[in-house]
């Protein structure tokens, strides 16, 4: 693995932990229950990923994929702008979960064909995970493809996936400081 | 020193934490099993990444190997060659009468909602192929929310990967 793969690594890790967070904060209060299901499933998943990728460039780098998920300081985080805002409303998750299995799809495809056979293998194994995440997106936008509500979410949202990645809201701050509240707490060399 | 089978055969009724009528073995993601300088090394997939059960079954699996007076290291392959066509029949059944749908077989082409939405699920408790998707997610990634008009029961059935 080259430090290329490793930096494009890095970023979907963040991507992932950064929206599988956001996605959790579903759980408990969707609008209904069904849907409370699949943002507590998806979220789990997208952190999963989070893991599996962290793990494979943590071995490139000689840390542990906990270092690189909650040792960092905000600003070092690479993950998308559309990942890290914090939305409330139900029409804006969906446009953003629209969004992001859409653009995710395009990049697995060319992790999958990557010369690393670690690269191209977790690729093939995220993607058999994502195929249901896209299945449960498109239904979503199908449903709500001609509500103004949405199409003016998606309209908002669209712009953030071409935004860099290294300039950060105080949102993704705030979000750190509860994801990483715990693991702070502890005095180094805790064993978790 | 152990060989190869007496450690497939302490593997083999270690239970699925999440659904222990089935064990590691039946689920398949035990992938190989090699004894190097006296060291089992046992490699073994998880059926999702997330999966919150991967530290509890490895363990257990060195818990097992070290019962055997042997020293253990397992290794997670995260890649694509465990599929859930892997669940063993026997597994495939113990899941079935437990009321999880086994999983339909993989296609190379990822599953579609259309598929999904097809009548080609039975349902595990009366075999009636008139059931309906519920939810593509449910208490655990591996499994969707199904419902069997026939008996009028829901039921969980396994995703295919």
């Amino acid at each position: 693995m080259n430090e290329l793969d490793a930096r494009s690594l890095l970023e979907i890790a963040d991507d992932e932990l950064i929206l599988g967070w956001r996605d959790s904060e579903w759980t408990g209060m969707a609008p209904f229950l069904e849907e409370d299901v699949a943002f507590s499933s998806i979220a789990q998943n997208e952190i999963g990923h989070a893991r599996a990728l962290y793990e494979l460039v943590a071995r490139e780098r000689g840390a542990t994929a906990d270092e690189l998920a909650f040792d960092r300081s905000p600003d070092e985080y690479r993950c998308s702008a559309l990942v890290e805002r914090r939305l409330l409303d139900w029409e804006k998750t969906i446009a953003r979960h629209y969004l992001y299995e859409l653009a995710d799809e395009g990049r697995l495809q060319e992790l999958k064909a990557s010369d690393d056979p670690d690269i191209a293998g977790l690729a093939a194994k995220i993607d058999r995970e994502e195929a249901y995440h896209r299945i449960h997106a498109q239904m979503w936008f199908d449903r709500l493809k001609n509500e103004p509500r949405f199409t003016a979410a998606l309209d908002e949202l669209r712009p953030l996936l071409d935004t860099g990645r290294s300039e950060h809201t105080a949102e993704l701050a705030e979000l750190w400081d509860e994801m990483t509240m715990v693991r702070r707490s502890q005095p180094s060399g805790t064993r978790w | 020193m152990v060989n190869t089978q007496e450690v497939w055969a302490a593997l083999a009724d270690i239970p699925d934490p999440e659904i222990p009528v089935i064990s590691l073995v039946d689920l398949g993601v035990i992938r190989d099993v090699r004894i190097e300088s006296g060291t089992v090394r046992v490699d073994f997939t998880p059926t999702f990444l997330g999966c919150p059960a991967l530290e509890v079954m490895r363990d257990a699996m060195a818990e097992r190997i070290r019962a055997l007076g042997a020293e253990p290291e397992i290794n997670v392959r995260t890649d694509d060659s465990w599929s859930t066509d892997r669940i063993t029949p026997a597994g495939r059944e113990k899941l079935r009468v437990s009321g999880f749908a086994p999983p339909a077989p993989r296609n190379a082409a990822a599953p579609t909602l259309v598929q999904l939405q097809s009548n080609v699920f039975r349902c595990p408790y009366c075999g009636s192929t008139d059931t309906h998707l519920e939810n593509i997610f449910g208490p655990t990634a591996c499994r969707s929310l199904r419902y069997c008009a026939s008996c009028r029961q829901p039921f969980e059935q396994f995703k295919t990967i």
